[in-house]
């Protein structure tokens, strides 16, 4: 196979050689290539199959547009898909595969599709599938699921690996006081002006060079601007992308660190995510060539014109041995003067009739001419022409690469960002930037500038405009005019030739045709949003920055409007994808959220703990002896515990001391049940309400002193309750003297619950007498020391619904204390049990925790009516029962039992009556158990009208997702010891 | 994004602050009507352009400030603690 690569021509090292592999082949590039100029190099044509139609797709840019060379990069778990052959920098022993092809981009066999178009046309799914599901429940399903499998592998792009991503991702931050995105002559002219007068300046550039469209230059050489920005203190990021604006100036980055290495250092991350706080954006982001509409413009071989002279001046790689360059405007000719001396055959169709151009002469120009049909398939074979004004058959030019340039686009796109929408120029037939309070300054070709003096000259003039808006200076300033062009550029957007069934490509990588945008205006999409959606145009990862303005022309004349009366659409961030693995960064596996662990976490841990997440922090699940499973464990340490004692860390409750003078005020009106009676000495289980009536936590309240009270509230919502009482006292109730502070770290605690709890305790505090059951009652609350002169305080508070007593030390004395308790504990034949024990305790004993209290529950719903006063005004205590919470069918809370009670349940079942089992039915169930008391497996849970109307009926418990059906009766929530006997002993 | 001068802490970036809500409703008393309450908690205006927000300092002084922002660009105009007695020694330190 021949070599297009070139002597004396581009910037490559080519004493660098690398080895890579495409498509399961070897080949060689030089160091400094891009993977598309590597592929060009080795005459690879074809190097990926279109979306829809299986067309064989070349490259058809040089840069972030690509729309046609999409490939997937390394193997296995380091698979990437979608990675655009133009931007990818070769390395040694990178491999690269064509995508959407089977067996392969050459050969692929789904090229079938491209003579099934018209079921693949704009709209094809909407259409197809009208009268399936979702609208059809029942009956279309399965066809959906047939065909869908299909429609997904035909069409499509590359796939991702599946596996866990390998590489690690970092997320950065930095200041400085202007960040300047591109580094084309007018970002670079921006960056030194700013740092000239003492500006702390970032430069950003995507590329893994400085220079901007100058590298496409032959002559040009970047290392001195690159010293003179060095020593002018800026920070150069290169292989960056300023991928989105946001407020405040604040800048997203994408930095690839490793992508262009062969094998990374394994400690540095592949990608880069920085969030830059800037004073002042100047964007250089340059323009984008686009290309024409007409039949067959998609067959490899076809490019814009500004991508072929990177090739050849930047690469050494001379793409066509024969072009024909289509254009209507100036931009072209000095790429055709370059490619003639280069060796190439040129021909330049120019749209307009009347233009001045100097050339070197090397080549014939066609004035008037336009194509309007490639011949060929997997490449090109020639061109047809025609004069512009009427298309017909007029010749026919033999040729091997034709080069499109319909205009240039600025890249508006980080301005769209900030909701800034662009403005139309008809002399210039593009978007430009409109002015924007914020501070962000538009230079260079990205305002419409086609020269580079007059790209320097905006750079300078945005930095006195970024100077003067930050109040560093007051000079006049003036932008050039856009434009600068010597023949003004002739609108050409698509050549019609309607004899012809071929198609004819508005957006090359979704495989939009200039067909399908006049089908949707057909069928009324006539809104650009609308068109967008319908035809796809523009949704693709490359989100149309070549194909959006031909689609908005095409609008406009089917509607006989200007394309500023048709719109244009926002661009959104990303303006290049960006990797979910950069979003993440460290927030991955571990990391993923903070860890939180009791003090006694390690003691835990060190007597057998199996531990389990409990919003974030750790705690012991179960405490396995040998051999045994977990429901073995928690059976027998729920079975010890009512039999003799058992130990329970429960730390993780939060804990919050209120203070001050207002306090008994404070929680009487936050707790729907009374506290204004509560004697020093005492504690009180209460709920919390919210403003809307519906239940917020619960927990107990233990007054430690006339104006001191130690409020515990559940694990999970802690953080809500310390907030929200800090938003009563700072926002509501500004004349309450209260003081909250969050003492959940300060404290550790653990319950020792049981009939022996007692004896156990006795052996462990300083003096048995204050834990009597006359000096400490049920709810009693004392302060007192453990052996070893260590502070305590103990509440005699139950959860599990035996004798049980809270104890809570200073988290330093927590491994002190449990080894007390525990070494005391024993002589009593006592456990130590986890929370999968502590949901068996409460379950048999009704007590509700997050599960049942999810935010949609009222008192009533939870069957704790009594806990409601009556004899004070609290919060929610207006709206608990208003309107639909009233209602008398509202789900109560009740115990359920298995009718045969050898069977089980799990929690998500749904309640239904025996002959109507179907949607959400008149229950569910929330937590279940078995329970070692009962000797068969419970439940808790809510069933619409509660105990009263279902405690003699048969109810079937559905649990479609585990293909189970149970009978089911309904019982008490209190299903054991319902009067509280035990607790009182 | 968001940076927010809190009275006591400085500025610092949004991530340390939780949002709160509607800072200009006067919540009615404990004992006032169903009626009252609704207003109060449900209904709600949807200002295009500046308004009075709560947020609170979360991760960092667990003050509770108003703060006036544009609902549009989030510009941020005036930022003071919720609670009166804080507000003068605010205003009293500058
Ligand atoms: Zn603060």
């Amino acid at each position: 196979m021949k070599t297009r690569r070139i002597d004396n021509y581009g910037k490559i090292n080519r004493d660098k050689i690398l080895s890579f592999r495409w498509d399961k082949k070897n080949y060689k590039g030089f160091e400094g290539d891009t993977l598309a100029s590597a592929l060009l190099a080795n005459n690879i044509g074809i190097v990926g199959r279109s979306f829809k139609y299986h067309r064989p797709r070349g490259i058809f840019s040089s840069g972030v547009e690509e729309s046609g060379a999409l490939v997937t990069i390394g193997s296995k778990d380091r698979r990437d898909p979608n990675v655009r052959a133009t931007t990818q920098e070769l390395y040694n022993g990178l491999e690269a595969s064509g995508q959407n092809a089977f067996p392969n981009v050459n050969f692929d066999l789904a090229g079938i599709n491209n003579y099934l178009g018209r079921f693949f046309a704009a709209g094809f799914y909407y259409k197809t599938f009208i009268g399936i599901p979702p609208l059809e429940w029942g009956k279309g399903t399965a066809i959906w699921m047939f065909f869908e499998k299909f429609i997904r592998k035909a069409a499509g792009m590359g796939s991702a690996s599946g596996l866990p991503d390998p590489d690690t991702y970092e997320h950065a931050h930095d200041f400085c006081d202007l960040i300047v995105v591109g580094s084309g002559p007018a970002g670079v002219a921006a960056a030194i002006e700013a740092a000239e007068k003492k500006l702390d300046v970032i430069l950003v550039e995507q590329d893994s060079l400085i220079g901007g469209n100058q590298l496409a230059e032959n002559d040009f050489d970047n290392s001195q601007i690159k010293n003179q920005l060095e020593n002018l203190g800026i920070k150069i990021m290169t292989r960056t992308t300023a991928f989105g604006l946001y407020d405040n100036c604040v800048v997203g980055l994408l930095e690839r660190v490793t992508d262009h290495i062969s094998a990374p250092n394994v400690n540095m991350p592949r990608q880069r995510f920085w969030t830059i706080r800037a004073k002042h954006i100047i964007v250089g982001a340059g323009a984008i060539e686009r290309h024409i509409a007409f039949n067959n413009n998609d067959i490899p071989g076809v490019m814009t014109v500004n991508a072929s002279k990177h090739y050849l001046n930047r690469y050494g790689v001379l793409t066509g041995k024969r072009i024909v360059i289509a254009t209507n405007n100036d931009s072209v000719y000095e790429t055709a003067n370059q490619l003639s001396e280069a060796g190439a055959n040129v021909t330049v169709l120019d749209s307009r009739t009347n233009l001045e151009i100097e050339t070197n002469k090397s080549f014939e120009i066609r004035k008037g001419y336009v194509p309007y049909n490639i011949n060929g398939s997997k490449k090109i074979d020639s061109l047809d022409i025609s004069k512009s004004e009427t298309i017909n058959k007029s010749e026919t030019i033999n040729c091997d690469q034709v080069l499109l340039s319909g205009g240039w686009s600025p890249a508006v796109h980080l301005l769209s960002h900030r909701g800034v929408k662009p403005k139309w120029d008809y002399n210039n037939a593009c978007f430009l930037p409109s002015d924007t309070k914020e501070n962000i300054t538009i230079v260079g070709s990205s305002r419409g500038l086609w020269n580079k003096n007059d790209c320097i000259a905006s750079g300078i003039a945005g930095t006195t405009d970024a100077l003067n808006r930050l109040g560093l200076s007051k000079t006049n300033y003036f932008f050039p005019k856009p434009g600068g062009w010597k023949n003004p550029i002739q609108p050409l957007y698509e050549v019609k030739y309607k004899k012809s069934r071929s198609k004819s490509f508005v957006d090359y990588q979704h495989d939009v045709t200039t067909d399908d945008v006049r089908l949707a205006h057909r069928e009324g999409f006539i809104s650009v949003e609308h068109l967008k959606r319908y035809t796809t145009l523009g949704m693709a990862n490359d989100q149309g920055k070549m194909g959006n303005i031909i689609g908005l022309s095409l609008m406009a004349e089917l509607l006989n409007k200007e394309i500023p009366e048709v719109g244009t659409t926002v661009f959104r961030p990303p303006y290049t994808p960006v990797s979910i693995g950069a979003l993440s960064g460290r927030n991955v596996g571990k990391h993923f959220r903070p860890l939180r662990v009791t003090p006694m976490h390690q003691w835990n841990i060190d007597h057998g703990a199996k531990m389990i997440e409990v919003g974030l922090y750790q705690r012991p699940w179960y405490y396995p002896k040998e051999n045994e499973t977990l429901s073995d464990s928690y059976i027998r340490e729920a079975s010890t515990v009512r039999k003799t004692v058992g130990i329970c860390d429960v730390t993780s409750l939060g804990k919050i001391a209120i203070q001050g003078p207002g306090s008994t005020e404070f929680l009487n009106r936050i707790y729907s049940n009374g506290f204004s009676k509560l004697q020093v000495g005492k504690a009180r289980y209460g709920i919390m309400l919210r403003d809307d009536g519906i239940v917020m936590d619960d927990g107990t309240s233990w007054r430690l002193a006339e104006n001191e009270y130690f409020m515990t509230t559940s694990t999970g919502e802690a953080a809500k309750v310390m907030s929200w009482l800090e938003e009563l006292l700072q926002t509501r109730w500004t004349d309450l003297n209260v003081n909250v502070t969050s003492v959940s770290e300060q404290w550790a605690g653990v319950s020792v619950a049981g009939p022996k709890s007692r004896e156990v305790l006795n052996n462990c505090v300083d003096d048995s007498m204050v834990i009597t059951n006359n000096n400490l009652p049920f709810m009693g609350v004392t302060s007192t020391f453990l052996k070893g002169n260590i502070p305590c305080r103990i509440a005699r508070i139950s959860f599990s619904g035996e004798l049980a007593f809270e104890v809570y030390v200073k988290s330093d004395f927590a491994n002190t204390m449990m080894d007390l308790l525990w070494e005391n504990a024993k002589k009593y034949d006592g456990c130590l049990y986890g929370l999968e024990a502590l949901g068996a305790l409460r379950v048999e004993k009704g007590h509700v925790t997050a599960a049942e209290l999810d935010g949609r529950v009222t008192i009533d719903d939870a069957g704790l009516s009594k806990m409601a006063s009556t004899k004070k005004s609290y919060i929610g205590s207006a709206m608990r029962k208003r309107g639909v919470l009233k209602n008398n069918d509202r789900e109560i809370l009740v115990g359920f039992f298995p009718t045969n009670l050898k069977e089980t349940f799990n929690a998500g079942t749904i309640v239904c009556e025996k002959n109507n089992i179907k949607g959400q039915g008149i229950g569910r169930i929330t937590s279940v158990t078995y329970s070692p008391e009962l000797g068969h497996w419970i439940g808790l849970g809510f069933v619409k009208g509660g105990l009263d109307k279902w405690k003699d009926t048969n109810l079937v418990g559905a649990d479609p997702v585990r293909n189970k059906q149970m009978n089911l009766k309904v019982v008490s929530p209190h299903m054991i010891d319902p009067k509280g006997e035990r607790m009182y002993a | 994004m968001i940076r927010i001068n809190c009275p006591y802490c400085g500025e610092r970036d949004h991530s340390e602050f939780s949002y709160g809500g509607d800072a200009t409703i006067n919540y009615p008393s404990l004992d006032a009507s169903e009626k009252e309450w609704t207003e109060a908690i449900f209904f709600r205006k949807n200002i295009k352009g500046f308004q009075f927000e709560t947020w609170h300092h979360s991760n960092g002084c667990r003050m509770w400030l108003v703060v006036e922002r544009s609902t549009i660009t989030h510009e941020i105009k005036s930022v003071k603690p919720c609670h009166p007695d804080l507000q003068k020694v605010v205003k009293n330190n500058k």
